[in-house]
């Protein structure tokens, strides 16, 4: 079966199974007392401490979370609560137009509830931020910005380190929803400047259901969940002990894989989209030509519905994604797109491919093979629902 | 065949697509998501159009081992139906959406893209009988739908299969206990499924305006009320006129005629109401053509109405019905559908309806 969906999610690694397996056999609450306690939490340590050397971090900057949905409303809430108890005046959130729904609709809520404004950042066409956008946003009451590191649409990844060092010019906390990016491209938290990161497991070969959220020491987030305050009390809860393992050995071994396997994918990528533009030569690549994640290819097929193609390959056993946000599985036009211009007819004519740690030429090929009268067929079933 | 099954997310749906499946056919199920804001869970008896409509849909279709998507017609139904609906109660008609729906979203635009997206039919759990072209009613009498399927053309017939016309509600509902799928008894959706509250009336002056009108009797001519809304009416209502005068005789009165132009609506005594002769507009015949110029069949007149015996005469643009008997309360808008039977012969859209002799 041709997965070509691992933006979504990817494989355990055999390394995260392994990992999460054997603790999942063992007893022990990390925040008790006694010799099964101290086990588990040995086993949680350890995960923070291979976590942080794998991202840059140290390890009292790693909070373990559910995921990436959470780290990132536990950034923008948390960071905008806490800079706005400090100082009534910064109530500006500031985010990027291409952001994922876990930073979009966290920072909707807080404009909806909590009394925030939002200036969204704008994109060029190929999904980038400029930075002279940012530097113009940055009004005297901004409690924060959050700019993605790489995108999970179109694959583009943001000149996060210089985004952040501007923000910083003027003293205001950068999160960065890294998400696609750990694994992918080099990823190291000290060296972006970012003062928050989120990342997740599934993305790169862990368990779904574990991430974290990389957060300075100086950083002090209002939590969202209380309790037993676990997590330098931002984020009570039992700690998911195999998750956490799980998380930290796929990362290690994502990131130890990674100059390797970037190469591999690129080449993977470049024979997938020269492949289907030799029985599609109309089809639009998105994103930015060179600044791109390794294994995203997202592509836009004129005069064809996505939803159509994506049922046409299902039913050839070929999975990927329209890449758009699904709500009860129907499409929206992507917000990616429309934000980098597309008028909504293209924002709904296309296909996320994104290739992984199990991708192979065979995954690639079938695609080419299959592409060709999935176009066409869908071609003739139109764009667009009102006739 | 490659099918695909239009599921609603109800019982009627999910038996169909399962009897499609045990035919043989390659069956994938769509929800057509026809709400562009649809909430999340489902109230009273309303609706197909949830989001715990689209997810029951897609148990079911789990539960089958079928592909399953959803597909926004959600722009395609404002137009087509929600439009209509509010421009058709505007020009003092009365239409009836599900057919509407039948016969410009699930057999048109679904039709249509699921042809050329390589799909032979599509199936859907109508309760209506469908062979050889020929479009007959369900066995299950309370539960026939096809009055609101004879709208359809033939080609539009052609490309459609209806799994449950041989059973009754009953055997469905048992069916989907026994085949374990959850939606066996949920409760069945009826009225109109864009009006989330069951109120008409709101609907429409929330879409119209409050258009303040004179009633007027029939008899006397006399101003005996006002309305907001000459559209918030229907041909027959008897409830909610609200006239401040009671007739000369004490007896009830009802709606006669809706006056758009005037904004006036028309009221009298039932007996006024009585149609001898129906005119219907753009008659559509099953097999294509008419079964004579003038002809004897059984004509209805509105969704689970009354069948009434006529001689149908057929003009160039439109057909006359000379019921053999009355009608009471028939509006414009509705449609004709007439039947040998139980096979449908075509439909008319009803324009106007005059009180004579019956058997004229």
């Amino acid at each position: 079966m041709p997965y070509l969906d691992h933006a979504a999610t990817t494989p355990m690694r055999p390394e995260a199974i392994e990992a999460v397996t054997a603790a999942m056999a063992e007893l022990g609450n990390p925040s008790s007392l006694h010799g099964s306690g101290r086990h588990a939490r040995r086993r949680v340590e350890e995960s923070r401490e291979q976590l942080a050397a794998t991202l840059g971090a140290r390890p009292s900057e790693v909070v373990f979370t559910g995921g990436g949905t959470e780290s990132d409303n536990l950034a923008l809430k948390g960071m905008f609560w806490a800079r706005r108890d400090a100082d009534p005046r910064r109530r500006r959130v500031i985010v990027s137009a291409v952001e994922h729904h876990a930073v979009l609709d966290a920072a909707g809520w807080l404009a909806a509830h909590e009394g925030a404004e939002i200036t969204w950042l704008e994109v060029d066409d190929t999904g980038l931020v400029a930075r002279a956008a940012l530097r113009d946003a940055l009004t005297d009451d901004v409690a924060l910005v959050s700019v993605m590191w790489a995108n999970n649409e179109v694959g583009t990844v943001e000149p996060v380190r210089e985004l952040a060092e501007i923000a910083h010019e003027y003293g205001i906390p950068f999160h960065t929803d890294a998400v696609q990016a750990v694994g992918a491209v080099p990823v190291d938290f000290a060296a972006s400047g970012a003062d928050a990161l989120t990342m997740t497991g599934h993305k790169l070969g862990g368990p779904p259901g574990a991430g974290a959220l990389l957060l300075r020491r100086d950083a002090t987030p209002v939590p969202l969940l209380h309790g037993g305050g676990q997590e330098r009390d931002v984020r009570s809860g039992t700690v998911n002990v195999p998750g956490t393992v799980g998380l930290a050995a796929a990362a290690a071994a994502a990131v130890r894989d990674r100059v390797d396997e970037s190469a591999r994918l690129a080449t993977l990528r470049s024979r997938l989209i020269d492949g289907v533009r030799a029985v599609a030569p109309d089809v639009i690549v998105n994103g930015h030509p060179d600044d791109h994640l390794p294994g995203i290819a997202h592509l836009s097929f004129p005069g064809c519905e996505g939803d159509s193609l994506l049922m046409l390959l299902d039913a050839r056993g070929i999975e990927c994604s329209t890449g758009s946000a699904c709500s009860a599985g129907v499409a929206q036009p992507s917000h990616v797109l429309i934000a980098m211009g597309a008028g909504a007819d293209c924002a709904r004519s296309s296909l996320r491919f994104s290739l992984g740690h199990t991708s192979t030429e065979a995954d690639v090929d079938a695609v080419v093979d299959e592409i060709g009268p999935v176009v066409e067929r869908a071609r003739r079933a139109g764009v667009g629902t009102v006739a | 065949m490659k099918v695909l099954a239009a599921m609603s997310g109800g019982v009627d749906s999910a038996v169909a697509a399962a009897r499609a499946v045990d035919a043989g056919h390659d069956v994938t199920g769509v929800h057509l998501a026809l709400s562009a804001a649809p909430s999340t869970l489902r109230h009273g008896a309303r609706g197909c159009c949830t989001l715990e409509d689209a997810n029951d849909a897609r148990r079911a279709a789990d539960v089958l081992g079928i592909p399953f998507y959803v597909w926004d017609l959600a722009e395609r139904f404002r137009a087509d139906v929600i439009d209509d609906f509010v421009a058709e109660y505007a020009a003092g008609r009365t239409p009836n959406p599900c057919l509407r729906c039948n016969e410009k979203i699930k057999f048109a635009a679904v039709l249509d893209r699921a042809l050329a997206l390589g799909f032979d039919a599509v199936v859907t759990g109508h309760h209506a009988r469908l062979s050889g072209g020929t479009l007959m009613r369900s066995v299950d009498a309370a539960k026939d739908q096809s009055y609101v399927l004879a709208v359809l053309t033939r080609s539009q017939l052609a490309g459609a299969i209806f799994p449950l016309g041989d059973s009754t509600k009953t055997q469905v509902r048992a069916e989907a206990a026994e085949r374990g799928l959850a939606v066996a008894d949920k409760p069945d959706s009826h009225d109109i499924c864009f009006i989330a509250d069951g109120d008409t009336r709101g609907f429409l002056s929330r879409r119209l305006g409050e258009q303040a009108g004179p009633i007027v009797d029939v008899t006397s001519g006399e101003v005996v009320g006002e309305h907001a809304g000459s559209f918030a009416f229907t041909v027959g209502q008897r409830r909610g006129l609200r006239l401040q005068r009671p007739a000369p005789g004490g007896e009830p009165r009802y709606v006669l005629s809706i006056q758009p132009k005037s904004n006036t609506v028309v009221v009298g005594p039932g007996e006024m109401l009585d149609a001898g002769e129906v005119v219907a507009d753009r008659p559509l015949w099953t097999t294509g053509e008419p079964p004579g110029e003038a002809f004897e069949c059984l004509v209805q007149l509105r969704a689970h109405g009354m069948v009434t015996p006529a001689r149908v005469e057929v003009l160039s643009d439109r057909v006359v019905a000379h019921l053999h008997g009355s009608q009471r309360g028939v509006a414009a808008g509705q449609a004709l559908v007439m039947y040998d039977g139980d096979v449908v012969l075509g439909s008319a859209t009803i324009s106007a309806a005059h009180r004579v002799a019956a058997g004229t």
